[in-house]
């Protein structure tokens, strides 16, 4: 396993795509932040904003470069052929696919971190009108409990975000059409969810995994929530051990 | 991907060739591949059905006008001559008129209250403040019957517009007078001509507007009229009520009836928030009328959604522009991952050319399948969201149409940018995403920005194409807040699908020169 896991760590590694989706993700996560805070006005009388998830929001454009990371890991190899020398030097396909998520998820991890700490730092920084400290709704503190829970929690995201994308992509194998369904699971219920009206948008956003899976960044309001910050984070795992689950299945049993 | 299939009537394929025969290579490239017309039907298929989940999900429990009580189901919204949903009510004291005549009056002050409890609370008298909306109207009105929704004219004194001349609910001219009371205004009928006139002193008239309303009966009720709209607050509106004191009420003509004092559509049925229905009180030459509500077209006020037939269809257009936007990558990095693309730009040696070709393709494509969507889409949700007792505005063929074609063009326009794209790229990775992300982010964190950081996305980014679900009715003579939150776009569709267009040409130009300079 360590040798496969090393294996994979080289190929991904030394792609040159790699290195230019890291830094995006860590750029677009935070730019977004900094924009949407920089915009936001205290809504009059609307209740206060929660200023934490807000700084977050880059999240929604910073898992699309994960995704694309996460799907060129798996499908480039299928595109390329390489696939079957990979399979060929590590006969254990589950092994293979095991391998390459540890590898796309450590990647992820390193920017996920970066990012989020982006984002928090910016939020500290920024002078943001209408999200003053008298509401008690400016950014905590990192050692603040439902902050490091939010910045913890979204890096965590990411990293599921990156699993469920490795798993669609090794069902899918395709790079464009991957890219397409991860990226339609994910942001697709959230539109809907805001379409509708209201007992079946609490129920979408309870099992979609990008409403759920972001339920983590909130640090107020909790009670109001669709469903609880870490039960989000659980549902995003079930979608992503869903899928990595149905890769290794398919594994199995498919010529590569 | 199969052969390259060989136009059969022009067998030379060359640099004499023309765009026909590439045109036809890369139509026989798309065809033939059984992926990509399931991926069509796909993309079709998807619109439709989360079409059908949106407006699903949709369900209304409305307050009436008064507000008092709330039930699932809509209030009556009053269809106007044109077929379009209008506002009509307010406080009429009238008499019929025989044939020819005229109504002249001076309004001697107009004031009013503001209650300051929102729309969707009942209004309580005491709950009020002293305030006059910019569109209180106060003056002399025509109709043929007091049916909420039928054709009018009137000439009136308004809150903060001036003297103004207006029929049938979206005619409006504006005459020279001040706000300042008091003013002299007069109505004359002649035939189906109806003339409005102002004064400043009750002896010099001029005329402010004339209309021609056909079918006009022999008799029609005339007489004077208060009304008083929703007044916003931001986001808030509030109900409103107004007073007019008239002098000098005269009419000539076979006005025989006597006078008769009506509310007009303010009942508990009707869904025009009104602050009380008024009432009406002659003491000598003085007549003074107390009304609430808006003789205007029907534009959202708080208590009938933002529902139209294009409502529903937004997530669906967007799974059908992700199912297009993989495809329209494909079409062109699978020739690059395969090195189809050597064979392809040796048998059209004119690079230009080949991007044309592939470009018209996918649009004709990418149009065909947007159309196709929204004309099943449109119907389908429409009629879901009627079944659920959600009000939808009524909208015309030519409004339907133009969300068809609308949807078509965005559709066409994205593929061949992400066409474009996928060119520069050579791979379908970066196209792909940029194609997806650029039209579902604006949507995700608009929410979040202020209304005009939320206003500029969907002016700027090729999101703005999405305008042309836009038909929600706007109007000059309603105060209302006109932002992206209660569903407006910033601009209108045409525009939205320009500022979509200008991207797409950029990015085939761009992949025009990189494809003349690079090789293959």
């Amino acid at each position: 396993m360590i040798a496969a896991i090393l294996a994979e760590w080289t190929k991904i590694r030394t792609l040159a795509s790699t290195a230019w989706l890291l830094v995006g993700t860590a750029v677009l996560t935070t730019g977004v932040g900094v924009v949407v805070v920089a915009t936001t006005h205290q809504s009059s009388g609307g209740g206060s904003q929660d200023a934490t998830k807000l700084v977050l929001t880059g999240i929604d454009l910073g898992q699309a470069v994960v995704v694309v990371l996460a799907v060129l890991a798996i499908t480039e190899e299928y595109g390329t052929g390489m696939i079957r020398t990979t399979f060929a030097a590590v006969p254990g396909r589950v092994t293979v696919l095991g391998a390459k998520a540890a590898a796309v998820a450590a990647l992820t991890l390193a920017a996920g971190t970066v990012a989020v700490a982006g984002c928090l730092i910016a939020g500290r920084l920024v002078p943001a009108d209408g999200l003053g400290t008298a509401h008690g709704s400016a950014i905590g503190s990192i050692t603040h409990g439902p902050t490091l829970r939010a910045g913890v929690g979204s890096v965590l995201y990411l990293v599921l975000v990156a699993l469920l994308a490795i798993g669609i992509a090794t069902v899918v194998r395709d790079t464009a059409v991957s890219i397409g369904v991860v990226l339609a699971v994910l942001y697709l219920p959230t539109l809907l969810a805001q379409a509708v009206s209201d007992p079946l948008r609490r129920h979408i956003q309870q099992v979609a995994p990008m409403t759920a899976g972001l339920a983590v960044q909130a640090t107020t309001n909790l009670g109001k929530l669709p469903i609880s910050p870490w039960a989000g984070i659980g549902v995003l795992a079930a979608w992503a051990a869903g899928a990595l689950l149905l890769a290794g299945l398919l594994l199995r049993h498919r010529d590569p | 991907m199969t052969a390259v299939g060989a136009p059969s009537r022009t067998p030379d394929t060359g640099r004499g060739g023309g765009l026909r025969p590439a045109l036809w290579a890369e139509w026989v490239k798309f065809r033939t591949v059984r992926g990509w017309l399931v991926g069509l039907g796909i993309a079709v298929l998807m619109c439709v059905l989360f079409t059908y989940l949106v407006a699903n999900g949709i369900h209304s429990g409305t307050c009436t006008g008064t507000g008092v009580t709330c039930h699932s189901g809509h209030p009556a919204v009053p269809t106007g001559p044109d077929g379009t949903a209008v506002a009509d009510s307010y406080r009429y004291l009238s008499r019929p008129l025989t044939g020819n005549g005229t109504v002249t009056a001076q309004v001697a002050s107009l004031t009013g209250r503001i209650s300051t409890n929102p729309v969707n609370v009942a209004p309580s008298p005491s709950a009020t403040r002293p305030g006059l909306a910019g569109w209180a109207k106060a003056g002399i009105l025509l109709t043929p019957t007091t049916t909420p929704g039928s054709s009018y004219a009137a000439v009136m004194a308004t809150g903060g517009h001036g003297t103004r001349f207006q029929y049938d609910y979206t005619h409006d001219r504006r005459g020279t007078a001040s706000d300042a009371a008091p003013r002299w205004v007069r109505l004359a009928r002649d035939g189906d001509t109806i003339t409005g006139y102002e004064s400043a002193d009750g002896t010099s008239w001029h005329v402010v507007g004339v209309a021609h309303l056909r079918g006009l009966p022999g008799t029609v009720r005339v007489g004077l009229f208060v009304t008083s709209p929703v007044a916003f607050r931001g986001q808030t509106g509030h109900p409103t009520q107004a007073t007019g004191s008239f002098r000098h009420v005269t009419v000539t003509g076979a006005a025989n009836g006597g006078w008769r004092s009506q509310s007009i559509g303010a009942g508990r049925a009707d869904f025009y928030p009104v602050l009380g229905t008024g009432g009406a009180r002659v003491a000598g030459d003085e007549v003074v009328l107390t009304g609430s509500g808006d003789i205007a077209p029907a534009v959202v006020q708080g208590v009938l959604g933002t529902n139209t037939v294009a409502s529903s269809l937004l997530v669906g257009l967007l799974v059908g522009s992700i199912v297009l936007v993989v495809l329209a990558a494909l079409f062109v990095t699978t020739e690059y991952r395969r090195g189809l693309i050597r064979t392809t730009l040796a048998a059209t040696p004119r690079r230009g050319r080949v991007l044309a070709a592939k470009a018209i393709v996918l649009g004709g494509v990418g149009f065909v399948i947007g159309a196709l969507a929204a004309a099943v889409a449109v119907p389908v949700g429409d009629r879901i969201l009627a079944g659920n007792g959600v009000y939808v505005f009524p909208a015309g063929v030519g409004t339907v149409v133009g969300i068809v074609v609308g949807c078509g063009l965005v559709t066409a326009l994205t593929a061949v940018a992400v066409l474009a794209l996928g060119t520069m790229l050579r791979r379908s990775a970066g196209a792909v995403t940029a194609g997806i992300v650029v039209f579902v982010l604006p949507y995700l964190i608009g929410s979040n920005l202020s209304g005009a950081a939320e206003t500029w996305l969907f002016r700027l980014t090729p999101a703005a194409a999405f305008s042309v679900l836009g038909v929600l009715p706007r109007s000059s003579l309603v105060d209302y807040p006109y932002t992206f939150g209660n569903g407006y776009y910033p601009l209108p569709g045409w525009a939205g699908l320009l500022v979509l267009a200008a991207y797409t040409a950029a990015a085939l130009g761009a992949a025009r020169l990189l494809l003349h300079r690079r090789d293959a």
